[in-house]
């Protein structure tokens, strides 16, 4: 993680539990007990900080939603990553569009990104979302939600499992980890 | 089932000579066929009359037939909980003919025709509040209507500039799919292929 005391180590992944662990967090303990601080990279904790508590804003729009729920519930669990639905754009920092986005819905889902703080994150999510899917020759169905915001990660499927949007919210992390400043 | 469909069908037909100009029974389902200026005391008939007690207006949609003089069908779906019986009334019009509202009737029905409306783009005399509902705001047309293209005339995008949703007209990247109904696996033709050889042995 971004608490590291080594400077200059990319030691980006999360070290798996056992003796590696525990030496490392022994070490930060001693050094916390000793000194009473650690030394870090304030862009890497601010990263840490940001994958830690991603929260997205509740906008389901069509079947997806449903897929983004189970994603939520007890099984796959958002909340162990720290992600917890908001009904609120105002706190929220992502904004996964689950579902079919019409004509009609189109001002109003800018509207609630434009409502977001910064940094905010946009997850398309399904093929309706990513490109219109089924619904791409319609009157009535924006050709892709990328031509309204600009999209973070793309998570294909029809609608895709829970499993599917949980591995693209860690895309999204592992993304935010990656190109991550203070500000942008 | 069809036993009672056709007695009501007599019933109706005998109580309303004038105002139902034919009565059909089709997959088991009553077809009342209206005059369009009568449709009212159809309906209202139809859910006050002791025989008939249709109190519930399921739906009020549309139909489009270009090809016909007079093009569009409105039609009424009744369900009748009493006696568990469900009837059909049609009636036809143009694009310029209104068909009279059945919102003093049914209240339902006020949303059922702005829908019917909006997508056809039949008018509904005496309608408290005839205007879209589906659709988005500022939408021209009918897409219902045969003659109204599949992707419609415009397309929507956020512009930047002027940051707001902006409307330009209709820009495929991809053409439609052109099937080839020869082909086993878009079009079947009545016979799936391998059946020649079972016919020979048959």
């Amino acid at each position: 993680m971004g608490v590291n005391s080594k400077p200059g180590s990319q030691a980006l992944a999360p070290i798996p539990q056992g003796t590696e662990q525990d030496v490392l967090l022994k070490a930060v303990s001693d050094e916390i007990q000793d000194r009473g601080f650690v030394v870090a990279q304030l862009d890497k904790v601010v990263n840490w900080a940001r994958t830690g508590s991603l929260w997205p804003l509740t906008f389901g729009l069509a079947c997806c939603a449903v897929e983004m729920m189970h994603a939520g519930m007890s099984r796959y669990d958002l909340d162990r990553f720290g992600m917890v639905f908001r009904p609120s754009p105002r706190q929220s920092d992502v904004i996964i569009v689950a579902g079919t986005l019409t004509n009609k819905m189109a001002p109003a889902f800018r509207r609630v990104y434009d409502q977001m703080a910064e940094p905010r994150y946009v997850v398309s999510m399904g093929s309706c979302a990513n490109g219109g899917g089924y619904y791409h020759y319609s009157y009535s169905v924006v050709r892709g939600c990328d031509r309204v915001v600009p999209v973070d990660i793309y998570v294909p499927g029809c609608p895709p499992t829970a499993e599917a949007l949980l591995y693209g919210l860690l895309q999204l992390q592992k993304k935010i980890r990656r190109t991550g400043t203070l500000f942008r | 089932m069809s036993e009672a469909l056709k007695e009501l069908a007599e019933i109706i037909s005998a109580k309303l000579a004038q105002e139902i100009t034919s009565t059909e029974i089709q997959n088991g389902e009553l077809i009342l066929n209206a005059r369009r200026d009568a449709v009212c005391k159809v309906l209202t008939f139809l859910r006050d009359d002791a025989n008939c007690q249709f109190k519930l207006l399921m739906d009020v949609c549309g139909a489009d037939y270009p090809a016909r003089d007079e093009r569009f069908d409105v039609v009424y779906n009744l369900l009748s909980i009493r006696y568990n019986l469900r009837v059909r009334v049609k009636v036809t019009t143009d694009e310029d003919t209104a068909v009279p509202s059945v919102t003093d009737v049914f209240s339902a029905a006020g949303w059922f025709e702005r829908e019917t409306w909006d997508l056809f783009g039949i008018y509904f005399d005496g309608h408290p509040d005839l205007r879209r509902i589906m659709t988005d705001y500022g939408f021209e047309g009918h897409p219902l209507r045969k003659d109204f293209p599949l992707t419609g005339y415009v397309e929507l995008r956020y512009d930047d500039e002027q940051k707001r949703v902006v409307y330009e007209p209709v820009k495929l990247t991809q053409d439609f799919r052109s099937f080839d109904f020869l082909s086993p696996w878009e079009g079947m033709q009545g016979q799936l292929p391998g059946d020649e050889k079972a016919e020979g042995n048959a």
